[in-house]
């Protein structure tokens, strides 16, 4: 179907409903690249006014993918909740976005399953920052595993304590530093800096003593091909959660070497070894605007609509955390602080939409036009909207991505400022290793020498 | 977290005070574990002044080196001894701003080159990636030992400017390759401005995936040694010659003890 526009009497015609996404899109470097960006601010902001006037159900009779062609679109269409839904099917685009911003915040996390990533994207893409802010902020999704995740008033922090070549004792102290400046409610997850399941084992093996020694009601992740977990697991090793990186279409999942099939395989493997004590989500997700076009695999569609997609296939799972890596793709999707910006809040506010516990790695790589600066102003803006989870990196220096995240200081900063706390079982754990009482000093309870650091 | 501030109940002459004097040095003492910022201290809940200014240094230096630029000349002299023919070649990316924002012309050769064919060889690619720095000071040691415990013939050398690791693809079907072996510079860091990933694609074409490539990072001194990073190479184009597949298919088992002394 073709939509058309006429201002300052130009008339603007976008031949499908995917290209009138992505001439609708706030400029990025990676709709550029694709070739899908408006050219003009003048047929962006006529494609902004066509969308507003779309009706929300439409969504449900076009794809931007085929059916046929994608089991993502398959499993977006398939999974959608049409009494979930109700309340607004009436609505058009920019009518939906009206309701959301008067809406009681109930109301608004009731729709979650009524709703398609390419609507929530939409709607993201005419709304401005504060929006996307005060919307997602509405929104409640509470996860379990050994903590509960996502309660009102909460912050929580990725504990990320990689390490260049793995060594478990270097990894050992940046667990050590983070517990001591209150990070880890969210998960200690590193990234392995190889794929070797031995590696894998031994860090998995590592960080389940450390959890079990200091008795931390929280959970630990190697995020590890999924393909590697799974043979972590069938050889005993003791997981916690199942991460993989996905994206929004058959074809990017096929490029991480994933499929749908493949995911629920590695969830029920993960299901059986019974190790949540409060809940069983057992799944950890990783996506970010850029992937599908850097496996050429976008079919012309826009970076945000996809990056909404991946969400999809996220909460097919039930998973404890999902977060955007939003700086980290690189320039060439979101060049500089300023997309990066509204990139972090916008994937925030959808993966919210579409009721996911949805965190943002607030971070940037050195080719990328951004600083620290970008990131204290994105973490602020993610804190006021609610988001669930951050990153913490010892100094915000990632010594084995090489990029740079948000720090344990940065967490307990956005903590203080917005009077979030950490998520309860874990503030009490805190409270009773008498961490925090000192900044200076290391309680006898949590010594370097109970984990082998001598 | 709350920080209660409980110093008052540490009057002088407490008898633990020397205790926690040593203790507050072992918090310090996390870095002798790792080259992560770990020990920092706090000021209220940011860093102190000389922390944040630290890190401000090395975001700075880092800045610089992804414009740092391949010295082909030097690096041509450097891989010479190693018996291998050394070209140079150049991307379709003219320069690093186009470089950084279109990556798919980091992917294409620039028109106009010719390669050598070499069927059923291993082709190396010595390209500069994101920070020059890295590729120049370390793979030329790298591929000295890389080269002598190849499994397969050795192929030609390659030297690329303003290229992406996908760059191997099209230089390797050219080629004739049986695999081709990318030896890239990594996006500089912080800490590390110099480091060097190694990625190799089992019978390479235009059009293959990440997922169909094995990877090898942090190579550099503090990070994988280069006798490790070769040895790990030569590992895994063994098996991908078994297998007759890189990537997702082909899991990483070398086992931690064949690995040589850095």
């Amino acid at each position: 179907m073709a939509f058309a526009q006429t201002i300052g009497g130009t008339r603007y015609v976008f031949g499908d409903l995917k290209t009138l996404l992505a001439r609708a899109t706030p400029f990025r470097s990676g709709d550029a690249l694709a070739g899908v960006a408006a050219a003009s601010a003048a047929e962006r902001v006529a494609a902004q006014r066509a969308l507003a006037d779309l009706p929300l159900a439409h969504f449900l009779d076009e794809a931007v993918i085929p059916y046929e062609a994608d089991e993502v679109t398959r499993l977006i269409l398939d999974r959608h909740d049409a009494a979930a839904f109700a309340p607004v099917r009436s609505l058009t685009v920019g009518g939906f976005r009206d309701w959301l911003l008067a809406a009681e915040p109930a109301a608004v996390t009731a729709l979650a399953r009524g709703l398609t990533p390419e609507m929530v994207a939409a709607t993201a893409k005419i709304m401005r920052v504060a929006d996307l802010i005060q919307v997602a902020a509405k929104c409640r999704v509470v996860t379990r595993f050994r903590n509960t995740i996502g309660l009102a008033g909460t912050l929580s922090i990725r504990l990320q304590p990689n390490h260049p070549t793995d060594d478990p004792r270097g990894v050992a102290a940046g667990v050590l530093d983070g517990l001591l400046l209150g990070a880890g409610d969210a998960v200690i997850g590193v990234n392995p800096a190889t794929d070797n399941v031995e590696a894998v084992m031994r860090l998995l093996e590592m960080l389940d003593r450390v959890r079990d020694r200091f008795d931390i009601p929280t959970q630990s992740c190697v995020l590890s091909h999924v393909t590697t977990t799974m043979l972590a697991m069938e050889r005993g090793a003791p997981v916690d959660l199942v991460f993989q990186s996905v994206g929004g279409t058959e074809g990017v999942n096929r490029s991480f070497g994933v499929s749908l099939a493949l995911l629920k395989e590695a969830r029920e493997q993960a299901l059986a070894l019974k190790r949540g004590t409060l809940g069983d989500n057992v799944m950890y997700f990783e996506t970010g605007q850029g992937s599908a076009l850097s496996a050429d695999a976008h079919h012309d569609v826009d970076q945000q609509t996809i990056e909404a997609r991946s969400y999809a296939v996220a909460r097919e799972f039930s998973p404890l955390l999902v977060n955007s890596v939003v700086g980290f793709i690189g320039p060439e999707y979101l060049f500089d602080g300023k997309q990066i910006l509204r990139a972090g809040l916008e994937d925030h506010f959808c993966g919210k939409m579409l009721g996911l516990p949805m965190g943002v790695d607030v971070c940037y790589t050195n080719h990328a036009e951004a600083d620290q600066d970008d990131m204290d102003a994105l973490l602020a803006c993610l804190a006021a909207a609610g988001v669930t989870y951050v990153m913490g990196v010892p100094g915000a220096d990632d010594v084995m991505l090489a990029y740079q995240s948000t720090s344990f200081h940065d967490g307990l900063t956005a903590r203080a400022v917005f009077g979030k706390r950490a998520a309860p079982e874990f503030e009490a754990w805190l409270a009773r290793m008498g961490i925090g009482a000192d900044g200076d000093r290391i309680p006898a309870r949590l010594s370097p020498a109970l984990i082998g650091l001598t | 977290m709350s920080a209660p501030d409980d110093r008052s109940a540490e009057g002088r002459g407490d008898p633990d005070r020397s205790r926690e004097t040593s203790a507050t040095t072992a918090w310090r003492d996390l870095r002798r574990f790792t080259d992560a910022r770990v020990g920092l201290g706090r000021t209220g809940t940011a860093l102190p002044t000389a922390a944040h200014l630290d890190f401000q240094e090395a975001h700075g230096r880092a800045r610089d080196a992804v414009w740092s630029a391949l010295d082909p000349a030097a690096l041509r002299q450097a891989l010479a001894p190693l018996g291998s023919p050394v070209l140079h070649v150049r991307s379709a990316a003219p320069e690093r701003r186009t470089y950084l924002l279109r990556p798919d012309l980091g992917r294409r050769l620039a028109e106009g080159a010719t390669l050598p064919s070499a069927p059923g060889s291993v082709a190396f690619v010595v390209a500069d990636g994101l920070c020059a720095t890295g590729v120049q000071r370390h793979a030329p040691a790298v591929l000295e030992r890389l080269i002598p415990a190849l499994p397969l013939p050795v192929g030609p050398i390659l030297v690329a400017e303003q290229a992406r690791v996908a760059l191997g693809d099209e230089v390797g079907e050219r080629i004739g390759a049986a695999a081709v072996v990318v030896l890239i510079g990594e996006r500089p860091g912080l800490s590390a401005t110099d480091s060097l990933g190694l990625y190799i694609t089992w019978a390479p074409r235009r059009g293959r995936t990440d997922a169909e490539r094995n990877c090898i990072s942090n190579v550099r001194p503090g990070g994988l040694s280069y006798g490790e990073a070769a040895a790990k190479a030569a590992w895994l184009l063994r098996a991908a010659a078994g297998l007759g597949a890189t990537g997702v298919a082909l899991k990483d088992e070398m086992p931690a003890g064949v690995l040589p002394a850095p």
